[in-house]
């Protein structure tokens, strides 16, 4: 019973559980000698027991925290002194990227247009079908048609990217190619598609979750007064689940943002500006991962900025997110 | 979360490419410098004689020009050029050994009715100087062209053999060979290029002034699209044994199989 825990590890947890079965046996014996000293000294083991475990958990806490740290001072570190050499109003609003030329160029207005054009476009897309889907799924669908639809749904978010690349450019592209009578079907438009098909499971997933969430006592009265089921559902509990729904959005949206694989292999990855549909394009994830391998010198930096500016897009994001999700939690 | 994990990558990338950077020439190791369209070939050749050996073997990725300055300077054991050695550098005391050469194929859809084209209409095809196909003798249609990203090997084979450097009209610059081929595979106005031995049977290989690319041809030389991966060595001071070891395996007929595995031809 005396033992003293020493190991500020997993141990002491079967230390501490033996501790407790054999309690009742050698409390009696401990008890008729000592009897006020051995519950202060158990209380004080429970307690120290206790800051360890708490001790614990903080680290591995910790661990997510300090990576987030780690790389978020890394990317300013190595990807400010780019933005400096080129300076930041030709390295934003450049036109022109050409980083192995023999006079290279660092402009990325052609990415961060792509970027914000191509997310967009995915939302334009994608929302309506997410926001429909979800309200069927939540409000209308029977339990069968709901269970083996969500399951579809999340199957379709753990499709990996690079699946949805290889269909993209297997039948997508040429698909558009035919359809739109264009020379190639590789750009702007095929990313979108993608893309939308890649943010619905979010959207659709979050909005259930909103749209569940409304206490059927709104609904109830709704019908009660007259209102028809849709009605009722569009009226009521889509504006009772905004938070949840416009949430839901941000999250496709950040998610579009940040793809870079599925988008690589469909997008053309052309440094143009985007002034078409049908434009190969280049977006600011795919202008990182598709240089990055053999990059050297001020071209390797400069990808560090797009990625840093990359960054700064979602960090927007999250924090629009959050202001959501707040607003949500504060009614 | 995603995004998260795209970073890691490329913090864990850098870290992976900053530890190529050692410079140290004891007599258990040998440096190579130079070319990064030879990091395949010779990353290869360097694995397994590093298994076999025990001696460590470094490779930094810096550029052909880069490289043979490296060996002149003495920081390194052995230079990598993916291009022939200029009169003065073989003057200033320098010697180059082929390695292997590196074939690049004109590839287009098997649709295509044009089977062979000049060096000089490639050229003009990619600089957007011919941009359809019945001005090569093909049917009416907008050539597409299909290239590799900023950096690739086999882009700047591609566009220095063919002297179109910084000057492509790409439609598309695709990240691998094989995304090149799929690509290519699937748009029956397409044009790309890939290295000898990656081209697959779902594209068709163009012949380049009436010759088809083979080892053959191309270690001949009648194949035009093409050029030498050259090991860089000083004539006056001679090498560690270490690299003498690491010389003598990779030109020996022993590392042929690796070499073609990195899809170039060997030369011995």
């Amino acid at each position: 019973m005396r033992r003293i825990c020493s190991r500020p590890s997993i141990f002491c947890f079967g230390d501490f559980i033996m501790a407790k079965k054999k309690k009742t046996s050698t409390e009696q014996v401990i008890h008729s000698t000592e009897p006020q000293g051995i519950n202060l000294d158990h209380s004080k083991k429970k307690q120290i027991l206790e800051n360890i475990v708490h001790g614990i958990f903080l680290l591995l806490g910790l661990i997510a925290v300090g990576c987030v740290l780690l790389i978020t001072v890394y990317l300013f570190i190595s990807g400010v002194p780019a933005i400096h050499k080129i300076g930041i109003v030709d390295f934003l609003f450049g036109r022109e990227w050409a980083s192995t030329a023999a006079d290279p160029k660092y402009g990325i207005l052609p990415f961060i247009l792509t970027s914000i054009y191509g997310t967009a476009g995915a939302v334009i897309l994608g929302v309506p079908i997410g926001f429909m889907t979800s309200v069927y799924l939540s409000k209308i669908a029977s339990p069968r048609v709901k269970s083996v639809m969500q399951s579809a749904v999340s199957l379709l978010a753990g499709i990996p990217s690079v699946v949805y690349g290889l269909v993209g450019m297997l039948v997508l592209v040429p698909g558009i190619r035919k359809v739109f009578n264009v020379p190639d079907g590789a750009g702007l438009l095929a990313a979108i598609i993608v893309l939308a098909i890649m943010i619905l499971p979010s959207i659709i997933k979050m909005s259930v979750t909103a749209l569940d969430a409304v206490p059927k006592e709104y609904e109830d009265a709704s019908l009660a007064l007259g209102a028809t089921p849709i009605e009722t559902y569009f009226r009521v509990s889509v504006p009772a689940a905004k938070s949840g729904i416009a949430a839901a959005v941000v999250l496709g949206v950040g998610r579009a943002i940040g793809e870079a694989m599925a988008v690589m292999m469909v997008a053309g990855n052309v440094p143009n500006m985007p002034d078409s549909l049908f434009q190969s394009v280049r977006f600011l994830t795919t202008a990182v991962a598709s240089e990055m391998a053999y990059s050297s010198g001020l071209q390797r930096q400069a990808l560090f900025s797009v990625a840093l500016v990359l960054f700064m897009f979602i960090m927007l994001i999250n924090a629009t997110l959050n202001f959501f999700l707040k607003r949500d939690g504060n009614k | 979360m995603k995004k998260n994990v795209f970073m890691m990558m490329v913090v864990v990338l850098s870290f992976t490419m900053l530890a190529g950077c050692s410079k140290n020439k004891s007599s258990r190791s040998v440096s190579t410098d130079g070319s990064t369209s030879m990091e395949k070939v010779i990353g290869i050749l360097g694995e397994v004689f590093q298994n076999d050996t025990g001696i460590s073997f470094t490779y930094n990725p810096t550029g052909s020009g880069s490289g043979i300055k490296a060996v002149q300077e003495g920081r390194c054991d052995i230079g990598l050029s993916s291009r022939k050695l200029k009169k003065d550098e073989i003057e200033s005391g320098l010697k180059g050994t082929i390695l292997a050469y590196d074939g690049i194929v004109i590839i287009v859809n098997p649709a295509n009715s044009v089977s062979d084209l000049s060096l000089e209409n490639v050229a003009k095809i990619y600089t957007g100087k011919i941009t359809n196909w019945s001005e090569v003798g093909g049917n009416n249609g907008e050539i597409i062209l299909i290239g590799r990203e900023a950096g690739s090997g086999t882009r700047d084979g591609f566009e220095s053999i063919t002297g179109t450097k910084d000057a492509c009209k790409y439609r598309q610059e695709l990240t691998s060979t094989g995304d090149v081929i799929t690509t290519v595979s699937q748009n029956p106005n397409a044009i790309g290029y890939a290295s000898l031995a990656a081209v697959k049977d779902s594209v068709k290989a163009l012949t380049v002034d009436g010759v088809a690319a083979t080892k053959e041809t191309i270690k001949n030389g009648s194949y035009v699209v093409q050029r030498p991966f050259i090991l860089v060595t000083k004539t006056d001071t001679p090498l560690s044994e270490a690299a003498q070891n690491f010389f003598a395996y990779i030109t020996s007929p022993d590392a042929n199989a690796l070499i073609s595995k990195a899809g170039v031809v060997p030369a011995n």
